[in-house]
């Protein structure tokens, strides 16, 4: 990449594209696993060639013409090996593809790969990584860059995730309406754990480090506009971009975190909340309640206070409320305890939290300490949010988490 | 040469490290912050990680049908690795040099610590221990 200026548009252009082509080629050789690894060649190829020579005229054309030479290549060993071993004939021939193969281009494409790439056989790291790659366009390198992995490590990854996708046999079509409600859930907490990862990890000058929030909300976009009338998809990217748009303000000078109540609010991106609630606002109109649009409405309630003291804590504990009918889990219970707190005070929040103490997912898990800490600092009982506080900095696993609640240790202790 | 330089405590120094007041606390994170910086920009700065508190480590061995059998309880004295960086250097002496830069990180009163870096060569050749 030897001139800076094509940087941005060809990264874009290819990782537009990258579905579309893997989808093409993997369609045609009904292949998802050799293909892909075409397609990532053709890729690198643009890369390193593009710069130089110029975007071509046709660029979807240019690389499906170039995945396809791989994909033949491919297809030529196999065939040369196998013949070393039995005599094999004309299975090139009909392997051969015509470059007709650009004209069937199928919107749907991008959808089967991510309904595949989502599989539930693969565990969330597996199919966040092959989500990435084959959906993403992202190269192996920087998928391996952004998860500060060796890229050998994410090459394996990507590699075994696609033997899993191969050996359960799905196969390369758009699931039935049936099927893809029933697998939407999958695809879209994996779309939500690349944006978790991203928002958690996005602390520091990771500045060399790919933005996989903003690459999560690029892949729910292109979701969105591909299952348009699913309030779920519209309700999650409405909470990425209402949680994207504090991103400015949730560090310091010094990399510290800023919690939420302490932020300044000025730096918040107005242009992702007003979207982030224009497509909340659509999608609750239509009188859906799912998962991630109330959690959505939860983000808005903060993202439209202007002032902390303006927070309307008795909307959001009654969110909270439905999300616990909705999906309840540990951490709604948690939440649900820190909103009853504030509008019904600390005493209550506590008294909410004991109900945690037997819940063994959360067993250990430093937010529960961090929460408690906060309610007794709240009701003034120093001693023990200095206890908690310590106890969750010492089960994070996060330096910065870590070196919050030990300052706000520090800070009572001082006292 | 590459070399680690290991920032090990005992349990005892940890819950030291736990009660430190905060201005004592934010001049050793914002020390460790720059002291990365430096590596960096000097051009030896290879990799480093912070690891979780003690109180979070297990002892592992593997029982009789090849399944982990974990143990947390460590003797008081035991040192555990807090933290580490590696540099690539021209010399052991600049990666002592260095070490020192890494002890000086302000401690209670914003005195340096000078608590002691464990300095070892890492060895080329494969990655995998095939020694």
């Amino acid at each position: 990449m030897a001139d800076h200026q094509y940087d941005g548009p060809i990264e874009h252009v290819l990782r537009e594209l990258a579905p579309q082509v893997l989808g093409a080629v993997a369609r045609r050789f009904r292949d998802f696993s050799s293909a892909e690894d075409a397609v990532q060649e053709a890729m690198i190829a643009a890369f390193t060639q593009w710069p130089q020579e110029g975007v071509p005229e046709n660029p979807r054309g240019w690389l499906i013409q170039v995945a396809c030479r791989r994909m033949m290549d491919h297809v030529r060993s196999e065939i040369a090996r196998r013949e070393r071993e039995t005599a094999v004939t004309s299975e090139a021939e009909s392997l051969a593809p015509t470059l007709e193969i650009e004209a069937d281009m199928d919107p749907d494409d991008t959808l089967i790969l991510l309904f595949m790439c989502c599989h539930s056989a693969l565990t969330p790291s597996s199919a966040i990584a092959l989500t990435l790659r084959a959906v993403g366009g992202l190269t192996t390198a920087e998928i391996a860059n952004a998860f500060l992995v060796p890229e050998a490590t994410m090459a394996q990854r990507i590699s075994r995730a696609k033997q899993t996708v191969k050996a359960s046999g799905v196969p390369f079509r758009l699931p039935s309406p049936h099927e893809r409600t029933e697998r939407l859930p999958a695809v879209l907490r994996v779309l939500y754990l690349i944006f978790s990862e991203g928002y958690a990890s996005s602390i520091g000058s990771h500045l060399q480090r790919l933005d996989l929030a903003r690459e999560a909300i690029r892949l729910t976009r292109n979701t969105k506009t591909l299952l348009p009338d699913n309030d779920e998809v519209a309700g999650l990217l409405a909470l990425m971009l209402l949680t994207d748009a504090r991103r400015a303000a949730r560090t310091g000078p010094a990399e510290e975190l800023i919690p939420l109540d302490k932020q300044d609010r000025s730096l918040w991106d107005r242009a992702e909340i007003s979207e982030g609630i224009e497509l909340l606002t659509a999608a609750l109109s239509k009188g859906s309640v799912g998962l991630y649009q109330l959690q959505a409405a939860i983000a808005a309630v903060h993202d439209e206070a202007e002032r902390v003291e303006e927070t309307d804590w008795p909307q959001i504990m009654a969110l909270y409320e439905l999300l616990k009918r909705v999906s309840p889990s540990p951490m709604v219970t948690l939440n649900h305890a820190i909103a009853a707190a504030m509008v019904h005070g600390p005493a209550k929040g506590l008294q909410l939290l004991q109900a945690l103490d037997t819940d063994s997912r959360l067993a250990g898990h430093y937010r529960l300490d961090a929460v408690r800490a906060h309610l007794f600092e709240k009701i003034g009982d120093h001693e023990a949010a200095i206890k908690h506080y310590r106890i969750a900095a010492t089960r994070t696993t996060s330096i910065p988490e870590r070196n919050y609640l030990m300052t706000q240790a520090a800070r009572l202790a001082g006292d | 040469m590459k070399y680690i330089l290991m920032m090990t405590g005992k349990k005892s120094d940890f819950e030291g490290y736990a009660r430190w007041s905060k201005e004592d606390f934010q001049a050793n994170v914002a020390f460790m912050r720059a002291f990365s910086k430096e590596l960096k920009e000097s051009g030896v700065f290879v990799s480093t990680e912070g690891l979780g508190w003690p109180s979070e480590a297990k002892l592992v061995r593997a029982g009789k049908n090849g399944e982990p059998i974990t143990d947390g309880v460590f003797p008081e004295s035991k040192e555990f690795l807090a933290g580490y960086w590696i540099i690539d250097v021209e010399s052991s002496e600049q990666a002592y040099k260095i070490a020192a830069r890494a002890s000086q990180a302000p401690g209670p009163g914003g005195k340096p610590a000078n608590m002691p870096i464990e300095v070892r060569p890492v060895l080329s050749g494969h990655a995998d221990l095939g020694l």
